[in-house]
């Protein structure tokens, strides 16, 4: 039964400084899902992202991850990576003097190594470049610059989901991916996404605002608050978050705990 | 000021007494014409130590202690072996002269003629050749009159390169000089060289430096280069030396108005490396670039002295040096930018940026803004840090492991310098011999022929 999830997360417990943030939290994601996580700030969304990637700021006190049966908590960073775990970060990092041709060869070469392929020639490797770039509608100079480096916000978000395209993950987290972004580039990163998408890969769209999930549209919606997921409905609960806020689920919530 | 280390002054004394028959003899009047003084200067200022600003952190003794022998004239198998050398870079057509020892070897067929009207040889034969030339030139350029070894390599230089570029002349290809020193005792050489690039000349000299037997060096190396009105000159400088090698280099460009120079050392491996470059701006509308990179590990020491001297309105300067050390490696940056009081309108800007790879590692570095005009643009930054985990964290969480992230991340802190070097063969190659270094692997370069270690 437990083979049918592509994600399983059984009552995690998480600490950032000391500082107790996930605190029994359960989730189940199945192939081809797209779930929401939504949630006031500090509810500990970032958190989640930090510990499904191998982040050393996140301390894994309790409970288990599974990943396609794997126990994901003992891999590094770079082999969940390899297994399809792919984070578009919420803020992402600019590192001078690296090339973004360099750096997407190397991390599609690692990958296809640890699926016992060849390495990609060069011809091919600038074809499938240029493919995900048409696809995710990212500006073809970007790709000769050094990662992300004197990006805009929104461009550093493309370039996200570029990187996505080029990874073909199974399982892609999107940490407020949306924030800071106009219409217009929203529009462009949610169709890239929707593009990219197979049948069997799933989503976990982290976010705010229901404005993204018109574009991606979820399956699952959950609260997390407080360390926890407080309610799971569906795609409905977006608009009613965006409808009433937070404050009446914090109140049912905090109710239950008292 | 009396040195504190009279063994070591008593050693290079010795060279002195000893070979000073056979230089007199041998090198033409005007390079002898300044030899008994050079001497007494460089017996009153003593070998730089601590006390020195320009040499704070950078301890010399050791290099200095060693049994060297003088070398003064050049035996017939340093010639072969000299010839024997081939350093090729891929798809990089380059004019190539081999010094041996700081020897231009046949130096009695002086010098050679290049296409285009350029001179390269010999300085002992320039001197011949071209008298009028080098006594205008020749020791005009050195503005550092407190540095010991400057007067040092005056009194004792025997030869060197000699490279000029006629008024109007325009190379048709960089010009690769090879420093090679190979000997079968420890050695102590000094070559001094002058390269006189004329008004609207343009020249790119790219200089390595290798070491070619297991044996103590001490290289104590002077340039003076001339850039006159309108020229253009660029310097590339890829040493690559082994543990038991020291390289002291001081290089002097002076600009004339409207001229273009840049310098950029690469130093991959030397036990004590020293790179001073000293830009004076004496016409207005000049810019000058000085770039530095070096990668250090075990107990190398590596220094940079740049002092840039605005002495002209409008002048452009920049400096981009930096560090990756690793083990116990020391380095130290000393960036000096002197504004005088007729230089307005001076832009000048320095960076210097380290990375240590250990606790162990240190790094000086120390700026050095003297500024008596008003309307100026001035800036500096120094950092001296680790790689950035953050994103380090991002390259490995693309499936990059953690050990090809490093490399990725100390590449592209390289790579910032590099990519300042025009000749685009020659940067694919600078940045081949960089990676291999960051990954262990340079012990020589790939296509040389002879297997130094």
């Amino acid at each position: 039964m437990n083979n049918s999830f592509l994600l399983q997360i059984k009552d995690l417990k998480a600490t950032i400084d000391n500082k107790e943030i996930l605190k029994g939290l359960n989730l189940e994601v199945k192939p081809g899902e797209i779930h929401a996580i939504m949630g006031p700030n500090g509810s500990g969304k970032s958190t989640l992202a930090s510990v499904l990637t191998g982040r050393e700021i996140a301390q894994v006190t309790h409970g288990s991850v599974s990943f396609d049966g794997k126990d994901l908590l003992s891999l590094s960073p770079e082999e969940r990576a390899r297994e399809g775990i792919f984070l578009s970060f919420q803020y992402p990092i600019e590192i001078p003097g690296v090339s973004m041709v360099n750096f997407m060869k190397t991390a599609v070469n690692e990958q296809r190594k640890h699926r016992g392929l060849d390495p990609l020639s060069a011809s091919d490797f600038l074809k499938l470049m240029r493919e995900k770039k048409e696809l995710v509608e990212i500006d073809s100079a970007l790709t000769n610059r050094s990662v992300n480096e004197g990006f805009s916000g929104g461009e550093k978000k493309k370039n996200e989901i570029f990187q996505m395209a080029m990874l073909e993950p199974r399982l892609s987290i999107l940490d407020e991916t949306d924030s800071g972004l106009d219409i217009d580039a929203l529009r462009i990163v949610a169709n890239g996404v929707n593009k990219i998408r197979k049948p069997d890969t799933s989503v976990i769209v982290i976010t705010h605002y229901q404005r993204l999930l018109d574009y991606i549209v979820p399956d699952v919606v959950h609260v997390l608050y407080n360390g926890r997921i407080v309610r799971t409905a569906g795609k409905e609960l977006a608009l009613e978050l965006e409808e009433r806020g937070y404050d009446w689920i914090k109140r049912e919530a905090d109710n239950v705990e008292a | 000021m009396i040195d504190y280390r009279p063994e070591l002054i008593q050693k290079l004394t010795h060279l002195w007494d000893a070979g000073r028959e056979g230089l007199f003899k041998k090198s033409p009047g005007l390079f002898n014409s300044f030899r008994e003084e050079a001497f007494s200067t460089f017996l009153s200022l003593g070998l730089p130590d601590k006390k020195n600003e320009a040499y704070k952190y950078t301890d010399l003794d050791k290099f200095f202690s060693y049994d060297y022998r003088g070398y003064y004239v050049p035996s017939t198998a340093d010639y072969t072996q000299a010839e024997r050398f081939k350093c090729e870079v891929e798809d990089l057509d380059v004019w190539n002269i081999v010094l041996m020892n700081g020897f231009y070897p046949h130096s009695d067929q002086g010098l050679m003629m290049l296409p285009g009207g350029f001179w390269a040889g010999s300085m002992t034969a320039a001197a011949k050749q071209f008298p009028g030339l080098i006594q205008r030139h020749y020791n005009k350029y050195v503005t550092n009159d407190k540095d010991g070894l400057v007067h040092l390599n005056t009194a004792l230089a025997s030869d060197g390169l000699f490279i000029y570029a006629p008024k109007g002349t325009t190379i048709s290809k960089p010009l690769q000089i090879v420093n090679l020193v190979h000997s079968d005792r420890d050695i102590f050489v000094q070559d001094r060289n002058l390269i006189v690039v004329e008004e609207g000349a343009d020249l790119t000299l790219l200089v390595c430096d290798h070491a070619l037997s297991p044996q103590h060096f001490l290289t104590n190396t002077v340039t003076e280069v001339y850039v006159g009105q309108n020229a253009r000159f660029n310097i590339i400088r890829v040493q690559n030396q082994h543990n038991d090698a020291g390289k002291i280099t001081q290089t002097f460009i002076h600009q004339e108005r409207d001229s273009y120079a840049s310098s950029n050392n690469i130093t991959l491996h030397g036990g004590l490396v020293r790179n001073a470059t000293y830009h004076t701006l004496a016409g207005e509308n000049a810019e000058t670039h000085s770039y530095g990179l070096f990668l250090s590990d075990k107990s190398q020491h590596t220094a940079n002295y740049v002092f840039v001297d605005h002495s002209a309105p409008h002048c452009n300067s920049t400096q981009l040096f930096k560090g990756v050390l690793d083990d116990d490696a020391t380095g130290a940056f000393n960036g000096r930018i002197l504004v005088r009081p007729l230089a307005q309108g001076t832009n000048a800007y320095q960076a210097n940026n380290n990375i240590l790879m250990t606790p162990e590692a240190k790094m000086s570095t120390k700026p050095q803004l003297e500024i008596f005009a008003d309307d100026v643009k001035c800036s500096h930054g120094a950092t001296v840090g680790q790689l950035d985990e953050e994103a380090l964290f991002y390259l490995r969480s693309r499936g990059i492991d953690e050990r090809e992230a490093r490399l990725m991340m100390m590449f592209g802190f390289a790579h910032e310098v590099i990519q300042n070097i025009h000749i685009e063969a020659l940067r694919e190659r600078i940045d081949t011999l960089v990676m291999q270094r960051l990954r262990g692997e340079l012990s020589r370069c790939a296509s040389c022929a002879i297997k130094c270690n």
